[in-house]
C-alpha cells in the first residue's frame, strides 16, 4: 500500500497529465458519433452571449452589403409573385402550409477547419429544435445540430459528417451531398448512375428524399465530373451558389409532417 | 506581490482567449490560416510554478478555447500535451542553466527564446491537426496546415511577445 502511494506521488504529474489527455480524447472520439456532448458547443449561454456581443459591434460594418442582398432577394421574390397571377383578395389558409420559416442571424461563422459549425442567435425560446434546416437567399447552408435557450449551432455543409439529399434540376436523379474538406467554395455529389446526361454548370438542388429541406433549394452548379473508382456512378464536383466566407442572415425551415414522417420511417424500420 | 502575480495570468489567460476566440479564429487567411497565438499563455507562464498546477492550467486554457470553438477537446488535448512537454523542451533549449533559481527567460538568447517558442508551437499544431483531421490518408493535408499555420502563428507570437515584454515581472 505504501508502495503504491509512493508511486502514485512521484508520477503524479505523468499520471495527472495522461488522465486529462484521456479525458479530451475521450470527448474528441465521442464526437466522431452523429449526436455529440450537449456540453461542448457554440450555442451554450455564455459562447453564445460573447458571440451574440461581438457580433453585435461588427455588424453595423456591413449593413450595406447586407441589405442589397436582402434588397435583391425581394426583387426576386417580387418578380416570381408578379408572375404568379394569384389574385390578392383570396385568403390563404395558412394552416395548410407545410415548411415554415424562422430568420435568424449568424453570429459565428467558420469554413477552415474539416468539421465546420456555425452559430445562429436563435434558440428553442424562438422554436427551434434540432434537425430543422439552414438556409440563406442563394442556397443551403446546414442544419440545426444543438440548441440552448437563445442560441444555436448548425452543422454546416462544409462538414465531413454532413450528408444532404440532393439532386438535378428538373430531373429525378438523385445523390448524396458530401464535403472532401478541402475547398470551402466545393462540395462532391455521389452516386449519380453513369446513365444520367450531364454537363458542366447543370444546377444542383436538394432532394425531395428528406424531411428536413423542402425540394428544389438550390445549391450550386456542376463545376467537374468524373467517373468514380467503380466506373458505374459519377463524382461531381460542386460550386456552391453560396459564398461560405460570407453569411449573416439566415432562414430556418421547418417541416411540419417531419415528425409524421419519421414515425411512419421507424414502423418501417422497426418492421424489418 | 505574488497576488498580483496570479492577478496578472489570470488577466492574461481570459485576454488572451478571448483574443483568440474573437480574432484569430475568424483570420482564415489565404482560407485555412487560424493563427493559434493563445499558446503565448503557456510560453510565458511562469517557470518556478508547480507542474501539476501548471498542466492543469493547460488543460483549462485549450478547453475554454474549444467551448467557443465547436471543436470539442482537440485544443485541450495538445495544450495539455505542451504544458505537460514544457520542461522537456525548455531542458532541451536552454541546457542545465534552466533548473538554477536565478533563471529568467527574459535572460536568455533571442535564438533560444525563439527555438522555445517553436517547439512549443510545432507539438502543438501536429498534435491538433493530426487528431482534427484524423486519417492518415490525408497526410499532406495535414502537414500543409502543421507549416503554414505553424508559420503564421511563430510570427503572430514574436510580434506580441515584443508588444507585451516580460521584462518587468
Amino acid at each position: 500500500m505504501q508502495q503504491i502511494i509512493n508511486f502514485i506521488i512521484r508520477y503524479k504529474t505523468s499520471l495527472l497529465y495522461l488522465l486529462l489527455l484521456l479525458i479530451s480524447l475521450g470527448f474528441t472520439i465521442d464526437s466522431h458519433s452523429y449526436h455529440r456532448s450537449k456540453f461542448f458547443n457554440s450555442s451554450n449561454r455564455i459562447s453564445g452571449s460573447i458571440y451574440n456581443t461581438a457580433d453585435g459591434i461588427t455588424r453595423y460594418f456591413n449593413l450595406d452589403e447586407e441589405n442589397k442582398k436582402l434588397v435583391e432577394e425581394n426583387k426576386k421574390l417580387r418578380s416570381l409573385l408578379y408572375n404568379l397571377n394569384i389574385d390578392d383578395t383570396i385568403r390563404l389558409d395558412t394552416t395548410k402550409f407545410e415548411f415554415t420559416s424562422i430568420s435568424g442571424r449568424i453570429i459565428k461563422n467558420s469554413y477552415a477547419s474539416p468539421n465546420n459549425y456555425l452559430t445562429i442567435n436563435r434558440g428553442t425560446n424562438h422554436g427551434i429544435k434540432q434537425d430543422m434546416g439552414v438556409i440563406t437567399a442563394k442556397g443551403i447552408l446546414g442544419i440545426i445540430e444543438h440548441t440552448s435557450k437563445n442560441y444555436a449551432s448548425v452543422q454546416s455543409i462544409l462538414n465531413s459528417k454532413s450528408n444532404i439529399n440532393a439532386k438535378i434540376k428538373n430531373t429525378n436523379y438523385f445523390g448524396s451531398l458530401v464535403w472532401d474538406g478541402r475547398s470551402y467554395n466545393q462540395v462532391k455529389l455521389e452516386d449519380i448512375p453513369r446513365l444520367v446526361p450531364l454537363l458542366v454548370g447543370d444546377t444542383i438542388v436538394t432532394g425531395a428524399m428528406s424531411s428536413i429541406f423542402p425540394e428544389d433549394i438550390p445549391i450550386g452548379t456542376i463545376k467537374k465530373f468524373d467517373l468514380n473508382v467503380s466506373k458505374s456512378f459519377y463524382s461531381i464536383d460542386v460550386e456552391l451558389f453560396n459564398d461560405m466566407t460570407n453569411v449573416k442572415n439566415v432562414y430556418i425551415i421547418y417541416n411540419k409532417n417531419r415528425p409524421e414522417i419519421l414515425e411512419l420511417e421507424t414502423k418501417i424500420a422497426n418492421d424489418q | 506581490m505574488t497576488s498580483s502575480y496570479y492577478y496578472i495570468n489570470f488577466i492574461r489567460f481570459a485576454l488572451l482567449v478571448l483574443v483568440q476566440v474573437l480574432v484569430f479564429n475568424r483570420l482564415n487567411f489565404f482560407g485555412f490560416i487560424n493563427p493559434m497565438v493563445y499558446i503565448l499563455f503557456l510560453y510565458w507562464y511562469p517557470i518556478k510554478e508547480n507542474r501539476v498546477v501548471f498542466i492543469f492550467i493547460g488543460f483549462l486554457l485549450g478547453l475554454s478555447i474549444d467551448f467557443f470553438s465547436d471543436t470539442m477537446a482537440l485544443h485541450a488535448a495538445s495544450t495539455v500535451t505542451i504544458a505537460y512537454l514544457r520542461p522537456t523542451i525548455m531542458r532541451f533549449v536552454f541546457g542545465v542553466n534552466y533548473e538554477f533559481q536565478s533563471f529568467k527567460l527574459s535572460n536568455t538568447t533571442r535564438v533560444q527564446q525563439i527555438t522555445f517558442l517553436t517547439l512549443l508551437i510545432v507539438a502543438h499544431h501536429v498534435i491538433f491537426f493530426t487528431l482534427e483531421i484524423f486519417s492518415l490518408s490525408n497526410l499532406l493535408l495535414i502537414l500543409k496546415k502543421v507549416i503554414f499555420t505553424g508559420i503564421a502563428t511563430l510570427i503572430l507570437c514574436l510580434l506580441f511577445g515584443s508588444l507585451f515584454s516580460v521584462k518587468k515581472e
